[in-house]
Order: C-alpha cells, then structure tokens, then sequence
C-alpha cells in the first residue's frame, strides 16, 4: 500500500511522514550485521551450563572431577564456587504492595526448582569442548513432587516452593468499583467466560547471548549483550557485583529480535558474568535453542473467568474478572511477574461505557520456567476476554456486534475520563477506528457471504477486537517499584565538520526500525535531508542515560528526546550562523542543510561552512562567542503513567469442522498510535505484531507433561506461524496525537498482537457458533477445535 | 547444541563404504543429513564415524526399465518432485513429495535416507509400502532385495543390518486401471504430518477392485491396512455413511498419545482422511484446508 509516498534516496523534503526502510537493512542482509555470536575476543573462553532435568529435584551431590579433566576446559564451576559473588536476586516489585518473591541464587546448589534452571557451568577453549564436557558432570538428584499448574499452586494443602514464603501466592490483588452485585442482579443479560491461555515463548530469531569481559587490569566489566535496555544491565551489574557504575559497560550490538523476552534479567547470564570476574577472561554465552525454549522467559499460562452485566437495552452495565497465573519459580527481578495480571485487569472493560467492575489478579509460583516481559504482556488477556464477553452479550440481545460496540464505546465527547479499572483515556478513537475498519474490510459483505456459507455447512466467522496499548510505561510506574529503571530517554547530537548530524541515541533497535524514525525527526528538526544524520545506539557508556526499547516507547520518549536536542542544536547553529553573518538569528532558519534568510528566502551559509569555522576558525569569531555544536537532551513526562494507543482489528477464518484446522482468511487493522513519523515501518510493526498474535491463538504452545516436563523444545514442534500460514493483512491508520508530547506519537510495537489475539479468538468463536460450540483454551489446536464441537454434540 | 567429536570420512566407492561400513560397528551412514545432522548436533546420536555417502555414483540412478521405475539411495526428494518421469510412471511419489518439508529440505533429503529413518510420520516409506515398492540393500556380503512391507518394522525399525546400505528402491510402474490417493493433515505446511494416508488401488468401473490403503503420522510404521482395503472393496462414489470404515480404520491403527495430540484424535482424523482419499480414487474433488 501507498508505495507512490515511497522517498527516494537523497530526495529532498520532510523525512516525518515517509516511508523509509530500515537503515541497517542492507548492512544485514549483505550478511555484514554484527550479533554477540559474531564476536570475538582475545582469550576468549566459552560457557555451557549443566541444568536441572527435573521440574523440582533435590541435589544430593554434584561430582565435577572427570569434566574438569576434559580436553579444553579451563574450569566447571558451581553455585558453591559463584553464587557468593553476586548478591542474589530478588524479583519483588515494591509498588505492588503484597507481593512476594523468594531470594534467587545465581545457581541451584541444594535444590533446583524448575527444569532448565543452571547447576553447573562448564567454560573451555570452545562451546563443543564445553558441552562434551557437561556431559560427564554426574549430579546426584532425588526428585521431589512438582507444583505444575496455578490449581496446585493455590491449593494451600501442597507445599510452598520456597518454605520461606509459606504458601505458592506470589501476589493477590483486587478492584472493587461501584456496585457490581447490583448490576449483576439487574442485568437483562449475563454472559461468562472461563478461558484458558497456555505458555508461549517469545522465540527470537537471535537466542539470548552475552560475552562478559572482567579486566583484571583495572577492575572494569564491558559487557557485550544482546539486550534491550544496556543501561538497565549496567545497573544491575554494578549492582551485583559491587563494581562502581563508572566502570561497567554494557553494548549491545545488531539485536535479532527482543519482544521484551530480552529486557529480563537472567541468573544464567549474571553467572556467565561471574565467570568471567572469577576467571579474569572474556566469556561467551550463547543460548542455543533448546535453551531458549527451556529458560527464554515464558510468557501467559494463565486462567480467566469473567462475565458482563448488559441491560434490555443493550447497554453493558457491568463486568468482574477473575485471573490467575502461574510465573514460575521466582520473581522476575526487574520487570516481576505482576504485570501481565494487572494489565489484564486493569485494562480490561476500558473501551465500554460502563461503571461497575471488580476484578481479582492472583500471581502464584509452580516449579517451571520464570515469567517475564513479552509483547503484548497482559493487554491481549484484557483485550480477548472483553470482546469476546462483548460478542456474546450482542448475540444474547440479537445485536449485530459492530452496532453494538458502537452503543457501548467511551466516545470522543466523553473524554478525558478514567475507567473503574483505573485507565486514563484522553486521545482514543474507538468510534473513529471502528468505522475504518469496517470499510477496509467490507464488513456487510463478509457477514451476508457467512450466511450463505453457513446453509452449506461451511464454517465462516468474522472477529472485530478494540483494544489499547499501554506504551511508554513512565515514572509513575516504574519510579515507586524499587527498581532502577529510566523512563527517560536521551540524545546527543553533534554536528560534525561536513555539516552532517551525528546522534547517539539512548534507544535501542531489534528489528523495529525506531533509529531509522529518530533520524527522521532529528534530520526535519534540524533541517538536514535524512541521509545526512548518523545513528549510534546501543552503548550505556556514551550516550545519554535512558531506558532503551521496552513497552513501546521508543518513538514516544526517545523520538521527543531527539526532537529536543535538534530544537536545541537548531538553534545553537543559529547562533552561530548569526555571529559568523552578522544576520539577527531570529532572521535565520535550516533547510535542506543550509542556512537560510528568512526575509530574503536565500541560502547564506551551508552547514558544512558553519561547522568549519565553528570547529576551526573560532579566532574569526567574537572573543566571547560561546561555540556548543554537541548538544545533549533528555525527556521524561513526570507524571505519566502511559500513552494509551489503541486501535480496532478484524478477522476471518474458516474452520474445517472434520478436522478442527482454522484458516486465517483475512486480517485487517485500524490502528491509532498518534502522530505516525515513519508509516512503512509503522505498518510492518503491526504486521509483524498480526502475525505474532495469529501464532500465539493458533499455533504456539510450550507442552508440558502432566508431571511439569517441557515436552517441546525445538522450532519442529514449537509451532509458529509461518509466511504461507497467514493471510493477506492490510492496514489503516487513524492519527490522534498524544496531547501532552510535541511529536504527539505513542508507541506501535503492540497494537498488532494485541489487536490480532482478540480478533482470532472472537472470529473463531463467531464460526463456531452455528453450532453452538466454544473454544476457551489457547491455542486453538486441531483436537481443540474437535473437541469443543463434539461438546456442543453431546 | 553442538555436536559431539565425531569422526567423518567420505569414502570414493560403495565398496569402500562398506568396508568401512564392516570395519566400524559404531559407523553411521549419512545422506543427505536432514535427519542424521539433527540428532546429531542435539546429542541424541553419537556415532563414532560418520560415512559420508553423499557423493556415491553407484546410488543416484533415476531410471524406468520396463515396467519398473528404479531410484537410487541418494535420490533427492525435490528430483522426486519435480521429475517428468515420475509423474506419468509413478505420479504418487511426487504428489507425495510436495508434502515433504521445504525446498532447502526437499533438496538435500534423500529417498534412502527417508526408508533408512523411518520416520513414522514421513511420506515416502508409506507411499513405497502402498506401491508395492522393492528395496535393494547392499553389503559386502552382497546384494539383497526386500518388500517394502516387510521392510519396516516399528517405531524408527527398519530390517537393515549393521554394514548394510540401502542402494535403491523398484516401484513397479501405474497402470490404467491403477488410480492412487495421498491426503495428509500438517499443522503447517511442511510440517511432518499429524496424520496422512495414501492409497493404491485397481478400480473396475468406477468401483474399487482392490486396494491397498497405508497410514503414516498416526501409527508406529508404515504397513498394509488390510481392514480398510477389505471394507473399501466394491465402494462406489459417493460414499455412504458407513461405520463400518471408521471401525476398520480403528481396527488397523491404534495411535498412541503424543505431545499435544491424544491417539483418539489421530484416529478421528484418519478416518476423515480416508474418507477423503475414496473421494481422490473416484477422482471427485477433494477439500483442501
Ligand atoms: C525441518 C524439517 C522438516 C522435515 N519435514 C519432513 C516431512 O514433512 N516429511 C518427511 O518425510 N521428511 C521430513 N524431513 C526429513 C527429511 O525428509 C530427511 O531428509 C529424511 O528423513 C532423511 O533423508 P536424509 O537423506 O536427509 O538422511 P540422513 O539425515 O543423512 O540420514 C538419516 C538416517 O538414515 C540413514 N541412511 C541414510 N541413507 C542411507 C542409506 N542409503 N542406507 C542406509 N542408511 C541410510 C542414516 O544413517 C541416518 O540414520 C524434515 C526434515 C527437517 C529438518
């Protein structure tokens, strides 16, 4: 779509706005991209670890002498010969009052607690010699019973994991606003949900991976990480190991895909650390993908039950939800393991008009992999449990379901306002995002096209899914939660001798393209043509401090922080331009790179000329002419909690009810994430985020056996969508800008999953219903589908 | 997931392979690498030597001698799927053969490899099992031909010996009144499958003759289902309701549970898909999802 808008290179006018490839695009795909596994270092040593097979085990002895002896290997290390050197980690998030976490080792010593957890490290000359010596490490186990499900977890008849913490509830959590019974009893129709959604992986391209570098010399620690946020990891590095902030470095190189999966901190990876402060040599982790199945943070497993309250007239008067999820063994420390509950929660409902609501979160502990950040986190739970209430209560009254969301939605004339469930909606669209979409997808026509298949037994259905976005999670949230994390963002400009930009950003990129739009707002900001403005990312040493790329917010915070310090470098050039010109620099502006007299509307100085004299040929210059052409800025908004983006998405499907296989027909989205800076990379972030959501309802599944055993673990039966198994997505926009930013935009990175889950499971509902049939448990696999229509036979 | 020190060597002659071969209990043969170079690197399989037979002359034959198609061991699965030769001969294996994986796969993959494996969801032990097909295995004890049907075994079980190689397959070649079916579910497509059938089958105005149905993806191996083919003989399109070909699909395979799939569900989908595969031996058309 809309390729005609497509810049050429070197064309002149407005970068915001076009449609710009991602700049490092040839550099990858001439195979020219520098990942962690790329690098080497001199004296570089490799890391296999040894994990727990078992879900829950006692460690009776752990016998290293053979492995030791092995060709290659410089050392095996256990927790009995690291874990004292980094203080433990504790995954408690102090602004959620309640909420409990038992102290985590850098490696199992008495007792492991889920499969995949580390016993033992191996580092030799190569990761083979590391891993043939990982072998014949003999671990002496004795299993114990597992806690496998959020039922066992809650049932305070089985033991707690951590004795400590005297029961599996990790954090329990309520809202209770207006009169929910009452509703309820009044209500004309009551509709309810029991959903169940299993455990995913994030699965990037690039598994997680770090070289950890401890200088013997003078006591630094470089890091080279493939991670979301260096500066985050330089904390905790500082932090865990006593190494003063000033001497930790923290660079990520190329990064091939993040979803959040690699904002998580990872014992692992403090250990390889730990390794490298122990050894005094460069160590290399890379986790190959079995690992990344078995300890990748795993995201969702969780159990919601929730019902609406909708009067005669079809107003939705109600709604009480009931989440429970299972995170695994520890807290998450950092980003906890709260958040995808709360978000559920709290956000669920926020589109409807309506008053009444209570809701219940429980977080609790069984002995699998830990939970931590993934796209989406807990907005697609809000966001499918919602819609598909909604779906129901307009087939219960007879309703066609856009008209019914349209009667129910928090319209433009009702905002500002805040939800019961606590959202604070200023610049949404609902109405406005409904209507796109249902032109863009020809919603008449596919509903009387579901008819006429319907009388030939064909199963068609037809899913529409509002949703929001919480992007740019700010300081009111993440400032009480006792952890270190910047919600600003920075970005140092300079101008460099030839008249061209350099920036270095505090944002970071895994795919997204966010450079690519920061360097479009500097070279519009400050009037240089895009090609001309130099990208730098990804270092915790030389850029402003900042957070880097997490709850979307790349564009958001780091775009305004870029978008401040070219205002200031604008002006800073005019300055000097002024003083060079003796032109009053009210008279002056840039453009295309040049210095340009307002009143005469003529080129009077080229930027490659003000730099050369600002650089070198200060002696023509007034004596006390104050020359600043490297200007930093930092934003924050203060009291923010979130931008809220949102959108509406829609989908098809056709369902082959002898064999349960779902077909993707169609998707469509129509997404406002405020004012768009690059529209090209706009639309693949939705895409891509479609494409995640449709494998997430559809295909992905981390299968555990009954006992609590990870039962796949390799990219043949981990399933996920592939090119051929999707549809024919398009994509519109509706633009509100955010009100309280300059650049007005919110983040993007989302609204495609989000959008996209809520759409599938309400679509393949709406197929289903012919006969009488529902599917309540994620993913909709074949025997799923199959099994829900042999329900609704009997 | 790197794979353990193992040895390699790739010998010049199949008399050299065997030697080899004879000389080394803990030698492994390796073809096109699709499966071996897998187990391999997640350390399911550690053979001492592994014999690179990939380059072998004597096992890339892809002739028809009479009424016989013979194929060598190192067949590759996309020459299978894109040969003219195949296609009016034997036109089940490349219909087949479009199921099997993706082109960087289909490419490498070899036939020899794929009977050797015997992977139970794989399509070409099951299609050679239901064309009749002959095996030729050699040593240097000589050479030996066995039936496909009595080739495989179990579960990854196949009748070859240590020092053995696989050195090609006879399929006898369609005649008029042949017509033959495959039909196979995958959750993806190019994922092995989660259940499949095909059939070959004599067919006397439009009615069924005789048959010869086989199942892959929902049972141990790949084997006649005699059942079926009894309770097929003499059907006519369109097909009646008929339990008595669900019965005789249960009676001939018994999945078992796996990973995400109960065993009853494969059954449930095998009878769809024989059901299916009638519909292609009455050459009506087929619905594909
Ligand atoms: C992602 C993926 C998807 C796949 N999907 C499918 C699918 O849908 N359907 C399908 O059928 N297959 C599939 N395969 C497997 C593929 O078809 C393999 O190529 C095939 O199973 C084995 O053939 P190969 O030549 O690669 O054998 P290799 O991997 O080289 O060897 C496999 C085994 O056979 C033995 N062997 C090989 N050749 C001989 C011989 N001539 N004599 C004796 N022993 C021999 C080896 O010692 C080894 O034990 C898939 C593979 C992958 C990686």
């Amino acid at each position: 779509m809309d390729t005609a808008h497509a810049r050429k290179p070197g064309e002149a006018g407005p970068a915001i706005g076009t449609r710009i490839p991602r700049r490092e695009l040839s550099r990858l795909l001439h195979g020219a991209g520098r990942y962690v596994d790329d690098i080497k270092l001199p004296r570089m040593l490799h890391l296999a670890f040894v994990r727990s097979p078992y879900p829950h085990a006692r460690i009776k002895s752990i016998d290293v002498e053979e492995a030791r002896q092995c060709a290659g290997v410089e050392a095996v290390l256990t927790g009995a010969d690291i874990n004292h050197m980094c203080k433990p980690l504790h995954g408690v998030a102090l602004h959620r009052p309640g909420h409990r976490a038992a102290m985590q080792p850098l490696m199992a010593t008495e007792r492991a607690v889920w499969q995949g957890q580390t016993v033992a490290a191996v580092v030799a000359q190569s990761r083979a010699q590391a891993e043939d010596a990982a072998e014949l490490i003999d671990i002496d186990w004795d299993e114990l019973p597992a806690i496998v499900n959020a039922e066992m977890a809650i049932d305070r008849g089985n033991p707690a994991i951590h004795s400590e913490l005297d029961d599996n509830i990790a954090f329990d959590f309520s809202i209770d606003n207006g009169d929910v019974a009452k509703a309820f009893k009044d209500a004309a129709v009551v509709v309810e949900e029991e959903l169940r959604f299993e455990r995913q992986v994030a699965l990037t391209l690039e598994p997680r991976g770090l070289i950890a570098d401890f200088n013997t010399g003078d006591g630094s620690l470089t890091v080279i990480h493939s991670h979301q946020s260096p500066f985050q990891m330089q904390e905790v590095f500082s932090h865990h190991f006593g190494i003063a902030e000033h001497k930790v470095r923290v660079q990520a190189p190329d990064i091939g895909g993040g979803f959040g999966m690699k904002l998580n901190l990872y014992a692992e990876e403090l250990a390889v650390v730990a390794s490298s402060i122990h050894l005094g040599r460069p160590i290399k982790f890379c986790a190959d993908r079995l690992e990344s199945f078995l300890t990748d943070a795993h995201a969702r497993d969780h159990n919601i039950k929730a019902r609406m309250a909708v009067s005669a007239d079809g107003r939705i008067t109600a709604m009480e939800v009931d989440d429970v999820g299972a995170v695994g063994a520890y807290g998450m420390q950092m980003r906890f393991n709260v958040a995808e509950g709360m978000m559920a929660i709290t956000v669920s409902g926020a589109p409807y008009n309506f008053d009444d609501y209570k809701a219940r979160t429980r977080s609790v502990y069984v002995n699998k992999n830990l939970v931590g950040m993934y796209r989406g986190v807990g907005l697609p739970l809000a966001c499918i449990v919602t819609e598909l209430l909604v779906d129901r209560a307009a087939a219960a009254l007879k309703k066609d379901p856009v008209e019914f969301r349209k009667q129910n939605y928090r319209g433009k004339s009702m905002l500002p306002c805040v939800t019961p469930g606590g959202q604070r909606l200023e610049t949404v669209s609902f109405h406005e995002c409904l209507d796109k979409l249902t032109e863009l997808m020809d919603y008449g026509k596919l509903r009387s096209e579901q008819e006429t298949f319907r009388r030939k037994g064909i199963l068609r259905g037809v899913g529409i899914a509002t949703f929001l976005e919480q992007t740019a999670y700010g300081p009111p949230y993440y400032g009480p939660s006792g952890a270190s994390i910047s919600t600003q963002d920075g970005c140092t400009l300079r101008l460099e001798p030839s008249g061209s930009i350099r920036c270095v950003t505090s944002i970071t990129d895994q795919g997204q393209g966010t450079l690519t739009g920061i360097a479009q707002v500097v070279a519009d900001t400050v009037g240089v043509n895009y090609e001309d403005v130099g990208l730098v990312s990804g270092d915790s040493a030389i850029s402003p401090y900042g957070g880097g790329a997490w709850a979307s917010r790349g564009m958001a915070i780091g775009g305004e922080a870029a978008l401040k310090a070219g205002r200031l470098l604008k002006q800073n050039i005019l300055d000097l331009a002024s003083a060079i010109t003796q032109t009053p620099a009210a008279n002056l502006d840039i453009s295309n790179g040049q210095v340009i007299n307002l009143q005469t509307g003529m080129q009077i100085l080229s930027l490659a000329e003000v730099a050369r004299i600002g650089y070198f040929r200060q002696d023509t210059l007034p004596p006390a002419f104050d020359v600043q052409l490297s200007v930093s800025r930092s934003f924050v908004a203060n009291s923010q909690i979130c931008y809220l983006a949102n959108g509406v998405q829609g989908c098809h499907v056709e369902i082959d009810q002898d064999t349960g296989f779902i077909k993707v027909l169609g998707q469509w989205a129509a997404d406002d994430c405020g004012r768009i800076i690059n529209p090209l990379l706009v639309d693949e972030q939705v895409r891509g985020g479609i494409a995640q959501g449709i494998g997430a309802v559809l295909f992905e599944e981390c299968l555990y056996s009954p006992e609590g055993y990870l039962q796949n673990g390799t990219m043949v039966d981990y399933l996920v969508p592939m090119a051929g198994d999707l549809p024919d997505i398009q994509v519109v926009h509706v633009e509100t800008p955010e009100a309280s930013t300059e650049l007005g935009a919110k983040g993007v990175g989302e609204a495609g999953l989000i959008g996209a889950m809520g759409a599938v499971w309400v679509a393949v509902n709406d197929a289903l219903a012919p006969l009488g049939a529902k599917i309540q448990h994620q993913p909709f696999t074949p025997e799923r589908v199959l099994d829900a229509i042999a329900r609704a036979r009997n | 997931m790197k794979a353990s020190n193992i040895g390699y060597t790739r010998p010049r002659s199949l008399t050299q392979a065997f030697e080899i071969l004879a000389e080394n209990d803990a030698a492994v043969p390796l073809a096109g690498g699709q499966s071996l170079m897998v187990a391999l690197n997640m350390r399911l399989s550690a053979p001492q030597l592994v014999v690179d037979i990939g380059e072998l002359e004597e096992l890339s034959q892809f002739s028809c001698v009479g009424d016989t198609v013979v194929l060598g061991a190192l067949t590759r699965h996309r020459q299978i799927l894109e040969s003219e030769l195949l296609r009016e001969k034997v036109p089940l294996l490349p219909k087949a053969a479009a199921h099997i994986a993706h082109a960087g796969i289909r490419n490498r993959g070899t036939l020899g490899g794929s009977l050797a494996y015997a992977d139970p969801s794989a399509e070409l032990p099951a299609c050679a099992v239901a064309l009749g097909a002959t095996i030729v295995i050699g040593s240097l004890q000589g050479t030996r031909e066995i039936k496909a049907e009595t080739f495989f075994k179990g579960l990854f079980e196949t009748d070859l010996q240590a020092g053995e190689l696989i050195l090609g397959v006879k399929i006898p070649v369609i005649v008029a009144s042949t017509s033959i079916a495959f039909a196979e579910l995958a959750r993806r497509q190019g994922d092995f499958a989660i259940a499949g059938v095909t059939a070959v089958a004599t067919m006397a105005q439009a009615q069924i003759k005789s048959a010869q149905f086989v199942y892959f993806g929902c049972t141990d191996f790949p084997r006649p289902a005699n059942r079926v083919a009894a309770a097929v003989m003499g059907l006519k399109s369109p097909l009646a309701a008929g339990a008595e070909l669900d019965t005789a699909v249960g009676q001939d395979i018994n999945p078992s549970d796996t990973a995400g799939m109960r065993g009853d569900t494969k059954r449930h989908l095998a009878t769809v898909l024989t059901r299916r595969a009638l519909d292609q031996l009455f050459g009506s058309e087929a619905r594909d999802v």
